[in-house]
């Protein structure tokens, strides 16, 4: 009997982690050693104190701080309305919110290209843009968990509103703040599409300079040795987020109904919500309007079909989400099963493909998925890809909850007589059932939007839609341009519907982002 | 796991052994985006049918992506043949011997300034890049790259780290100046106003006043082929282009084309670079991909001959020296501009 029991709580069952670790390591891990072991010689190390080099550096950190910095600025305001205020078309906002995070990087840029000229201004407010989301959901999970009635107390006990928020809900909130910068730091520092096309070749990230030391210049030594430096940042970032999520693991309340605005707060809801939707939505506006004379669905050559993109497009999106729900869910339980030193490594494992450069996966899969299968030609690498790419949000998703559900819970089911899979059956599933349906939906939209190593194992018969925009933009001609548009418009309305079924889904209930 | 793999691995082989002699040829071509876009079934429609030798095209993104893509699959080529590799980016693939050599029995055809100093790859087209104009708000372009300098404010040229056309518009001014005068040329640009794009697209439409551009600048790097396209494309017709060559200062782009070493068809992708200089396929390149057939048999179309003039004193460096020069030249201009 002890020993059955036993048997339920050991949810590191080695299973757990088979499946997840196989799939890391041979998708992630072995390209990218490949890759490095491919291109490592020595002294490549020593270029990178080049000034060229040096000066792209310096710039991809001071952007990533400013940009993270003005995110959190311009995302608190709507965080708090979003996550403190029930109002009608809530949903709706948070949806629109959430449709630049998913937009490839090429069509915001091109976007960004008819509001304003070239340069840093544009490429910080271009990250702003694509980053509120991050904080919205991140944040605002935690937010509208906290319990209202702590600041009700410290307004009785004679706090000013601002010293309530000040000495109450911020250092509740502090974690997730944190947690959230982490993420957008990563996702900036990162920056690529968007600071190719906006930093018009003078502003250069690392990312950036990798794409160029090894695509124009063909030195893949440095684009490695660039590509090492870029990981140990991703490493430090990533670091730092998960210490922190680790922190918000406190008890929070559960859900209360959310009051409406009242009197002058409600004002002040409209104008918030109308400024940030007024602002973000600006370059949308941008996109459609250059999308007039782009609704043609009709192929403008054999390899740049649309209506084929954006069936692959589905079709990859769904076979992504199925395969990352799965990983994802397993990797979650046996991370969350563990405090040991191996399970936290494994959880930066997973999150390590997002902040890896695009370029890296990309030709570290052409280097090393011939093998047991040739993998490189087939469209089977797009959606297993993507996968590799949405596998983190599932995990995000899922996680906390999955910390969440006291032991004792498991031990008395187990007591009882379950069986692990009863014990997960009974206990776990449904308390991470909802979380996971949210984190596949981001898992989906990933899919959709990917861009940087989809373009390195696309080919004519597995387009997807924005590899199809960035094919189109590079083609002579306004009628490409305003297809590529219209396309990006497709994408935004595909991302909005998924959006939306997630928060149906989501209800009032938090996962990290 | 790896008996797994094993089994996987004597699976697949095996049915890749059972299929082979039923199985008649399916040959890969790589090519970069812009050539893979404009094929269609017809493209190789008479090579099919003339060897029953099946083309399929792997579009592998722009000339440099390609190269690297083939560079690093060497061990294990995606695609039978290459083409579009052009002189800025051959010495890169020659180092690292991506190809095999081989003659074409069509080789007395080919212009002979563009036939490169190794067999291992075979000229198939060429362009050439050129400052073009606009005719209605300039009567009186720039005749020479000497004068440039003063219409610098009415320029727009491309990034050269970014592309391809902006590249070679530095390696004009670099052959012209030399490593001494180049950058001083460059300054005198810069100083009295040119605008740089980020690549062809954007000059040309975006900034560029003349023809389908939106912009307001009467001068671009762009290619000699632009102006019969202007004709060709233009709604409603018209019977003279609306913008013009200046012919000082063009620089010739040659495509290449090369079987890749470690094909299991080396005789068929030989076949096919042959079908690929043949008059029947190089008559559709200049309508097809607006740029010019290597082979020196082939007529022109009557819109190239009327609105285009191939310039006879066009630059080309050599693809040795450019591998070698180009990081720091490129470094060196984006310091100018920085």
């Amino acid at each position: 009997m002890a020993d059955r029991v036993g048997r339920s709580l050991r949810l590191t069952n080695w299973w757990v982690w088979v499946l997840p670790a196989a799939f890391l390591g041979y998708l992630f891990l072995y390209p990218v050693f490949r890759m490095l072991g491919y291109s490592l010689e020595a002294g490549a190390f020593g270029e990178l104190t080049r000034p060229r080099v040096l000066s792209s550096t310096w710039f991809t950190i001071w952007q990533a701080l400013v940009s993270t910095v003005l995110t959190l600025v311009a995302a608190v305001p709507l965080t708090w309305v979003l996550s403190r205020f029930n109002f009608v078309g809530k949903s709706l906002v948070r949806a629109l919110v959430t449709i630049p995070f998913v937009l490839p990087t090429v069509v915001v840029g091109a976007a960004f290209l008819g509001l304003m000229p070239r340069g840093v201004g544009a490429i910080l407010a271009a990250h702003v843009f694509f980053n509120i989301a991050v904080v919205v959901r991140t944040v605002g999970g935690v937010w509208s968990r906290i319990d209202r009635k702590l600041e009700d107390a410290a307004r009785v006990l004679g706090a000013s509103p601002l010293r309530a928020a000040w000495s109450v809900t911020f250092p509740l909130l502090c974690p997730a703040l944190f947690s959230a910068a982490a993420i957008v730091f990563l996702f900036c520092f990162a920056s690529f599409g968007t600071v190719l096309i906006l930093g018009g070749g003078r502003l250069r990230t690392i990312e950036v300079e990798i794409y160029q030391q090894a695509v124009n210049f063909g030195d893949l030594p440095v684009a490695a040795a660039l590509a090492v430096l870029q990981l140990v940042f991703v490493v430090i970032a990533l670091w730092v987020s998960s210490r922190w999520q680790r922190h918000t693991n406190i008890d929070f309340t559960a859900e209360t109904a959310l009051p409406k605005p009242q009197g002058r707060q409600g004002a002040v809801v409209a104008l918030i919500v109308s400024l940030s939707l007024g602002l973000l939505s600006l370059p949308i506006w941008a996109l459609i309007r250059a999308s007039f004379g782009g609704w043609s669905f009709s192929a403008p050559g054999q390899s740049l079909d649309p209506l084929r993109a954006v069936g692959n497009s589905l079709l990859y999106s769904c076979i992504a989400t199925v395969i990352a729900t799965v990983i994802g869910v397993l990797a979650a339980r046996a991370i969350a099963a563990s405090r040991s030193r191996t399970s936290s490594l494994f959880d930066t494992g997973l999150m390590l493909p997002l902040g890896t450069s695009a370029v890296t996966v990309g030709f570290g899969f052409l280097l090393a998925l011939d093998w047991p299968v040739d993998l490189r030609g087939t469209s089977a690498l797009v959606p297993l890809a993507h996968a590799l790419l949405a596998t983190p949000f599932v995990v995000r998703a899922a996680l906390p909850l999955l910390r969440s559900i006291r032991p004792q819970l498991r031990e008395a089911a187990a007591v009882l007589g379950a069986s692990p899979a009863r014990v997960w059956r009974e206990i776990d599933f449904p308390i991470v059932a909802r979380a996971v349906m949210v984190g596949a939906g981001l898992a989906a939209v990933v899919s959709l939007g990917e861009f940087g190593a989809t373009s390195f194992v696309v080919r004519p018969s597995s387009v997807t839609v924005p590899t199809l925009i960035f094919r189109l933009l590079g083609r002579p001609g306004t009628a490409s341009y305003a297809q590529a548009m219209a396309l990006a418009v497709v994408l935004a309305a595909m991302t909005a519907v998924i959006v939306l079924v997630i928060d149906r889904l989501r209800g009032e209930q938090a996962g990290t982002f | 796991m790896r008996r797994f793999a094993v089994l996987v691995v004597i699976l697949f082989s095996g049915l890749a052994c059972a299929d082979q002699p039923a199985e008649p040829v399916t040959l890969t071509l790589m090519g970069h985006d812009s050539f893979a876009d404009a094929v269609d079934e017809t493209t190789f429609a008479a090579f099919t049918s003339a060897t029953g030798i099946s083309v399929e095209v792997l579009a592998a993104g722009d000339a440099g992506a390609m190269v690297n893509q083939a560079i690093l699959t060497k061990d294990n080529p995606l695609a039978d043949v290459l083409f579009g590799i052009d002189d800025t980016f051959l010495q890169r693939g020659l180092d690292e011997d991506i190809f095999e050599s081989f003659v074409s029995e069509r080789l007395a055809d080919i212009r002979p300034e563009l036939l490169p100093a190794t067999d291992f790859v075979t000229p198939v087209d060429f362009g050439d890049v050129c400052l073009n104009y606009d005719k209605e708000a300039l009567t009186t372009p720039p005749a020479t790259l000497d004068e440039l300098p003063e219409f610098a404010d009415q320029l727009v040229v491309e990034d050269p780290s970014l592309s391809s056309p902006g590249l070679a518009f530095l390696l004009v001014t670099i052959e012209r100046y030399g490593e001494e005068g180049w950058q001083d040329y460059w300054r005198e640009l810069r100083d009295n106003g040119v605008l740089v794009a980020a690549g062809w697209t954007e000059a040309y439409y975006g900034e560029f006043s003349g023809g389908a551009g939106e912009g307001t600048r009467p001068l671009v790097v762009s290619y000699a082929s632009s102006p019969p396209v202007e004709v060709l494309f233009s709604d409603p017709p018209v019977t003279e282009a609306p913008t013009g060559v200046i012919t000082d200062g063009c620089y010739r782009q040659t495509e290449f084309a090369g079987i890749l070493a470690g094909t299991d068809h080396p005789e068929e992708a030989g076949t096919l670079i042959d079908f690929m200089l043949s008059p029947e396929f190089q008559a559709t390149i200049p309508l097809t991909w607006f740029v010019y057939p290597a082979n020196s048999t082939v007529e022109l179309p009557e819109v190239f001959v009327e609105h285009s003039t191939v310039p006879d004193n066009a630059i080309t460096v050599d693809p040795e020296i450019i591998e070698e020069n180009r990081e720091r030249w490129l470094t060196e201009w984006a310091d100018l501009f920085a």
